[in-house]
């Protein structure tokens, strides 16, 4: 056996990379809960690539057949409907996931130097996962799938000049039809997950290059014992493999329940309107895009001006990745932050999640009023940040990380 | 040494070139991919501008024709009926059509280029129903009914410039279409004058 890796280890260093990335590979050893879900995000990733190949093999993408070849796979098909459940599940919580990873972050600052370009690749990773989870809506060729995209795609629309012919452009036709259910069904099982695995590639390798932080925000470069390794790291494998096969464990009895006992969520993760075969001469009566959308969506229908609610989607998104600039704080970790961010963050985070309540509601004078007042936070948290994290009172961060003996 | 100076020179700008001539190929090269997403012939073909032949349509009378799998309608407007869009309106949501559901030729009272030839996209804002021509005055459809059309799936009330009532299920007036008159007897649907 020995000789065997030998062999290939002379062709190609695979001893050297499983050192190098997982058993000689050191993580702060102070990682808690919120660590688990950039492994998980992974799993997902992958989850929804081999379900997503097994139904490639019986989906139609044709307005004509669509609709009943989805059908097909979870009535005909030999336990298609688990895997289409499996899909359809693991899409939202894929974005729970996302969304508890990106808080994470900004709870213990991992968007700061020198994890800046970590922080880009995990926001391009988001937005092409929008885009992904977005067109694969389309796919089931449903009610909310058809008007969901003829809504969206019509707000390219609003762009000047060029607006117009980039809606066009993107639809291939007059109207939502054939032609984009087709070029949806490309990017959705090609383009897309190629583009993403690129990225969570260089997410990753820049992760490993400036390693992770931690709860504490403390360098655990920055204290090493005489052989080199960190003082407060331990090798990723199998401490942390571990740690995350037990997550995992969890995870799957979480996941597994909502696939067998509610794959439709009350509506949540599979809309009531997309059990109707998809109608271009009938709106549904109340267009909502799914729950992981109703933020930004909400901040859209705030703004009474469609181009400024274009915009200001567009702004909602764009301004997180500029995080590492906006937040000037030293200091990483809300254990060690001033009270004024952790208000800030527990109020953007009040006003995320009830962007994504108003958002799946229909518009009413005072939940309209209301989604202003939250639109107005979220941007405000931005905004404040900027101006008080320079001068921040901020307690002072131990040597070493907190859980030492 | 000045000789290797100047290969040197040579070298990079040769290498800069290529970079640039290279690089605008690429550009180039983006165009048949990019192109194929635009809107095929046959797309096109369904969605081509048609062509009405308005002479056999009378004053009061109106026809349906069907451009990109919708109704579209035409009125002629007596001047009896230009007279009531004149008259008053408040019972309207938006008489001045300020919400964007006509071309910009079309943002009028009346909502047409000729007051007298109405031209709209038969369709309810509401739920997409196809709303039914009533003109004259109807005691059914209440006492400020004065012609227009009705949507008989919700409820929906227009006047006689496809302008909505207020409190009404449908949220805005019903659609025009881009259109003009390529003569006084010829109408185009499906595209603007300029284009």
């Amino acid at each position: 056996m020995s000789k065997f890796v030998a062999w290939i280890d002379q062709r190609l260093p695979v001893s050297k990379f499983v050192k190098n990335h997982l058993s000689e590979y050191y993580a702060p050893k102070n990682f808690n809960f919120f660590y688990f879900f950039g492994s998980l995000a992974l799993f997902v990733f992958i989850l929804q690539i081999i379900t997503g190949i097994f139904l490639t093999i019986n989906y139609k993408p044709d307005a004509a057949s669509a609709f009943a070849s989805v059908e097909y796979i979870m009535r005909d098909v030999e336990w298609g409907w688990l895997i289409r459940y499996m899909h359809s599940t693991g899409a939202s919580f894929f974005f729970i996931i996302i969304y508890l990873h990106m808080l994470r972050a900004l709870m213990y600052g991992s968007y700061k130097k020198p994890r800046e370009l970590l922080w880009l690749f995990g926001m391009f990773i988001f937005v092409l996962l929008m885009a992904e989870a977005f067109m694969g809506y389309l796919l089931p060729w449903g009610q909310m799938s058809y008007w969901g995209a003829q809504v969206i795609i019509s707000l390219f629309g609003a762009i000047p000049l060029i607006g117009e012919s980039l809606a066009l452009w993107i639809r291939g036709d007059y109207v939502i039809s054939d032609a984009t259910l087709n070029r949806f069904f490309a990017f959705h099982v090609i383009a897309l997950p190629l583009l993403l695995f690129a990225v969570i590639y260089l997410h990753i390798a820049a992760l490993h290059t400036v390693g992770s932080n931690n709860p504490d925000g403390v360098e655990i470069k920055a204290n090493k014992n005489p052989d080199g390794t960190p003082v407060d790291g331990i090798p990723f494998h199998p401490y942390y493999t571990v740690k995350d096969i037990f997550g995992l464990a969890v995870f799957l009895t979480i996941f597994m329940f909502v696939v067998f006992f509610m794959p439709e969520f009350g509506g949540f993760f599979l809309e009531k309107d997309n059990f109707v075969p998809a109608d271009p001469l009938k709106t549904p009566e109340h267009i909502v895009p799914v729950w992981y959308f109703t933020p930004f969506y909400a901040i859209l229908r705030a703004i009474p001006d469609k181009l400024g609610g274009v915009i200001a989607m567009g702004l909602a998104i764009f301004v997180l990745f500029l995080m590492p600039w906006i937040d000037r704080c030293k200091v990483k970790s809300i254990r060690y932050r001033s009270s004024t961010y952790k208000i800030l963050l527990a109020s953007f985070v009040i006003s995320f999640v009830g962007l994504g309540y108003i958002g799946m509601q229909a518009p009413t004078p005072i939940l309209t009023a209301l989604g202003r007042t939250f639109t107005l936070i979220y941007f405000a948290f931005f905004v404040v940040l900027y101006f008080t994290s320079k001068n921040e009172k901020t307690k002072p961060v131990p040597e070493r990380v907190t859980m030492h003996e | 040494m000045k000789n290797d100076n100047d290969s040197l020179k040579r070298r990079n700008f040769l290498t800069n070139l290529t970079k640039v001539v290279g690089g605008i190929g690429a550009v180039f090269a983006l165009i048949p991919f990019l192109s194929t997403m635009s809107p095929s012939e046959k797309t096109k073909m369904a969605g081509a501008p048609i062509e009405i032949d308005i002479s056999a349509i009378t004053p009061g009378t109106f026809k349906i024709v069907e451009w990109r799998g919708k109704p579209v309608w035409v009125v002629h407007r007596t001047a009896e009926m230009l007279d009531i869009i004149d008259g008053k309106v408040d019972y309207l949501a938006d008489p001045e059509s300020s919400t964007e559901m006509q071309p910009i030729y079309a943002q009028n009272k009346y909502r047409s280029v000729k007051p007298e030839f109405l031209v709209l996209v038969g369709v309810c804002t509401h739920l997409g129903c196809s709303p039914l021509y009533k003109p004259g005055e109807n005691k059914e459809l209440g006492l400020e009914w004065k012609g227009g059309f009705f949507c008989p799936c919700h409820g929906s009330k227009f006047d006689l410039s496809g302008r909505v009532f207020k409190g009404m299920p449908a949220g805005t007036n019903l659609e025009v279409p881009p259109y003009y008159f390529a003569s006084d007897t010829k109408l185009i649907v499906g595209q603007d004058r300029a284009s």
